[in-house]
């Protein structure tokens, strides 16, 4: 709806996170993620499963609790269950999980892949294939008889987002963005700019990435952006360890929050996304320093990185993020590296620490990663493994 | 900026300077508008890939632009870029390769392809192979290109370094809605004063063959291959399901206020977006038409009109037998009777069929068009009525009209629905 106040002399208001749902390998929900950033809990992750590969396995997750419907959940493919699943945990944290009132005005934005083949359906047709004189033919006969109906909307990307409406009753609003790590910061600038500017009163904004399947590693590895072997931290640049997690935030006006009761976790006080040309030497460290600037680093500033472990942008950023002085901790280190859901798991993890005034303990080994002291706001960076770079700025609230 | 640059909530107007299309009609404004206001289609049987053993084999192909296969991506971004430069060129903004603005790209989603997936399987050296030997022959690094062509962002990359466009471009799906949720961001972009100009399109060249299959397996194509130029048959009784095609559509939104400063011919204003979720089914839509009937309020409110003030109706129309009488149920819950049976409404996927992610765009760049020329296009192939949706829809030939103010619908899978409301430059 129009708002008066809005337009060139437009407002800007303060924009609130109110809820947060978190899915990783270190468990589901904010205490949990806590406690085992607490006890310096190594990664946990998985190299036999897809050996010579390195993921971080989703933590056993009872998908019935969010998508009561084992229908819903059949004709969703992991990523969307992880999403969903993620979503709901959101929805719950902020308090609005079955208010209709609330959902049917709420605004999402979701940052999403898409996916999955069936693995064993396309090695079937491949091998066909190449035993085939007619192979257009079988190729389109095995297609119509081997696919499943509903693959292509597990597949279709913007059906993360529909099936958060269909299983959580969100509507206001939906919308998908695309792209690899930047669709996450988009995601994220989009959803604040619309609330900070009066275009929105509440959003849902997340991602959710499945690292258990070999089509992605497929891609990735096509430019050798894997991870392989034994695990090792994100600033050696040691290739990606994709990671399964669902991210969502809830993002909300004050007046909004104020109105129904609701307390902030933290305070989203800042998104920016930037594209550095990487062709040219020092792109990306330069847009790196300039985003470091933007978002301010005055006392008590920390940054927690999205970095990927991908070669050259993870140097890159490293460069800007050592010059800045700057306490660091990588999601990757802890999580792996989601791809779209990557940023808004940072901010997720950006606001537990402004809430809790404290970083957590650096991982051993990590070049970059240092004891810190009390900390009241936090930085978050994303440098896409390819493309993109972003921050966001999460203060006490 | 005075006050005539702001719109009666006091945003900044924001209005359209250079429109681009491209669909199996044919390249550009002039000759897409020649042939759609002639009522002819573009529909044929395909030719890119083998149909034996399909259910489907007719489509709107863009078959002029390449010999022969190439990947969807690439496609993709031919079409994207053929509009593009035509809008931009129209507008006069910018210089070659700097585009003061950023960019809003409705693209589909991509994966490795068929032929791509057979280099890799014959690389691993044997048959027959397990999905995770492809693993080995992805790594083999015969292949590096294929990553970055297949990443999601892939294509709007590309397009940002062609156009020089400001910052980090977004890719967005909201499936059949998608080209109008690419405009709607422009909008909001530019009223909420972060910028001056906005280049949003959208394209999609994704016809190969898991495509069409996927779509025929959700029974949501139709099978009248024989005659393809008659398979699309929007608000038609004998109406049986979309056909799937190719195109693009590209805009160069600006504020009014800019657009004025500099002298540029304004196309047309983008007055409101309204958009709405539905969540009673991942392909269809809510029986009450509660979702519908919401967005098209949103944007009429966004727009600050009412039903009233609607000369022309756009349709989603897509010609399957639940979109289009939904769409009906939707107007119904909008419109008056009175007002709905005095207002012209047609479908362009009669002639160009559904050109999905790029559809939003190209239907509201028609619709611009309809406004200036003050012609509406016709729903062709409309030979049997359908007497439960009784419409005004401009049966088969075009209609000169005057034409102030269109809304344009689309409406998409997993329930994403965006209407527009476009209307001709202020007086």
């Amino acid at each position: 709806m129009p708002d008066v106040t809005e337009g060139r002399g437009r407002i800007q208001r303060d924009v609130w996170i109110t809820g947060i749902g978190l899915v990783s390998s270190l468990g589901e929900g904010l205490d949990a993620h806590w406690q085992a950033f607490a006890a310096g809990s190594a990664p946990v992750t998985d190299n036999t499963t897809f050996a010579p590969y390195v993921v971080h396995p989703l933590v056993k997750v009872s998908f019935d609790n969010q998508i009561p419907k084992k229908g819903d959940q059949r004709q969703m493919e992991p990523w969307q269950r992880i999403g969903t699943y993620a979503a709901g945990l959101a929805l719950d944290s902020a308090g609005i999980s079955k208010n209709a009132e609330i959902l049917s005005n709420t605004d999402m934005v979701v940052a999403a892949g898409g996916g999955e083949r069936d693995f064993q359906v396309d090695a079937a047709i491949l091998n066909d294939l190449s035993a085939s004189n007619d192979a257009g033919r079988l190729l389109n006969e095995r297609l119509l008889s081997d696919l499943r109906p509903t693959l292509s909307l597990a597949q279709l990307s913007n059906l993360l987002a529909g099936n958060i409406s269909i299983v959580h009753g969100v509507t206001g609003s939906s919308r998908t963005f695309m792209g690899e790590e930047s669709s996450g910061v988009d995601a994220a600038r989009i959803a604040y700019a619309r609330i900070a500017a009066g275009q929105s009163e509440i959003g849902l904004v997340g991602g959710a990435y499945n690292a258990e399947r070999e089509d992605t590693l497929l891609l990735n590895d096509l430019d050798a952006f894997c991870m392989k072997g034994e695990f090792s931290p994100a600033f050696t640049a040691p290739g990606i360890a994709s990671g399964s997690m669902g991210a969502f935030l809830v993002l909300e006006s004050p007046e909004h929050a104020k109105a129904r009761g609701a307390t902030p976790i933290a305070k989203l006080s800042g998104v920016w996304s930037e594209r550095a040309k990487r062709a040219v030497a020092g792109a990306v460290t330069a847009k790196v320093k300039s985003l470091l600037d933007k978002a301010g680093t005055a006392p008590g500033t920390a940054v927690i990185s999205g970095v990927t472990g991908a070669r050259e942008a993870t140097e890159a950023e490293a460069e800007a993020l050592t010059a800045s002085g700057l306490p660091v901790r990588a999601v990757a280190n802890r999580i792996g590296h989601g791809f779209e859901a990557q940023f808004i798991a940072a901010l997720a993890l950006a606001a537990l620490t402004v809430s809790k005034g404290t970083l957590f303990p650096p991982l051993a080994g990590d070049p970059l990663e240092k004891a810190a002291d009390g900390v009241s706001r936090v930085i978050v960076t994303q440098v896409g493994h390819w493309r993109g770079e972003g921050a966001g700025l999460v203060e006490k609230a | 900026m005075t006050q005539a640059h702001l719109d009666k909530f006091g945003r900044p107007i924001v209005v359209v300077t250079g429109i681009g299309i491209v669909t199996s009609l044919g390249q550009g404004k002039e000759d897409n508008w020649r042939r759609l206001t002639a009522g002819e289609s573009g529909i044929h049987t395909i030719t890119r890939f083998p149909i034996e053993g399909m259910r489907t084999t007719i489509a709107g192909t863009v078959d002029f632009l390449f010999d022969g296969r190439v990947a969807a991506p690439n496609l993709s971004e031919k079409l994207a870029t053929l509009a593009a430069e035509e809008a931009i060129a129209e507008s006069g903004i910018g210089t070659s390769g700097e585009f003061p603005g950023p960019l809003f790209a409705a693209v589909p989603p991509v994966e490795l392809e068929w032929p791509e997936r057979q280099q890799l399987a014959d690389a691993v050296g044997h048959y027959p192979i397990v999905y995770r030997d492809l693993l080995g022959a992805a790594a083999s690094g015969q292949f590096r290109p294929w990553h970055e062509r297949f990443l999601f962002g892939s294509v709007a990359d590309r397009l940002a370094d062609k156009f020089g466009t400001q910052g980090q471009p977004i890719s967005l799906s909201t499936a059949c809605a998608s080209g109008g949720t690419a405009i709607q961001l422009g909008v909001e972009a530019i009223r909420r004063g972060e910028t001056e100009v906005a280049l949003s399109l959208g394209t999609d060249g994704s016809v190969h063959p898991e495509a069409l299959i996927r779509f025929s397996l959700l029974s949501a194509l139709t099978t009248a291959n024989d005659k393809p130029e008659e398979a699309a048959r929007p608000f038609a009784k004998n109406r049986e399901g979309f056909v799937m095609a190719e195109g693009a559509a590209a805009f160069v939104l600006e504020s009014y206020a800019h657009a004025v400063a500099r002298g540029a011919k304004i196309l047309g204003v983008l007055e409101g977006c309204g958009e709405m979720a539905d969540n009673f089914h991942r392909t269809r839509s809510s029986p009450d038409g509660r979702p519908i009937i919401g967005c098209m309020k949103n944007a009429l409110a966004d727009a600050g009109v009412t039903p009233d003030d609607v000369d022309y109706i756009n349709a989603h129309g897509t010609s399957t037998p639940e979109n289009d009488r939904m769409e009906y149920v939707g107007l119904k819950g909008v419109f008056s009777e009175e007002k709905l049976a005095a207002t012209p409404i047609s479908s362009n996927k009669s002639m160009i069929g559904h050109t999905l992610t790029a559809a939003g765009a190209i239907e509201a760049a028609v619709s611009l068009l309809t406004i200036q020329n003050g012609r509406i296009p016709p729903t062709i192939n409309y030979n049997i009525p359908d007497p439960a949706i009784p419409l005004d829809v401009v049966p088969n030939v075009a209609r000169d009209a005057q034409v102030r103010r269109v809304i344009s619908n689309s409406f998409g899978f997993g329930g994403q629905n965006v209407c527009l409301v476009l209307a001709a430059e202020p007086a």
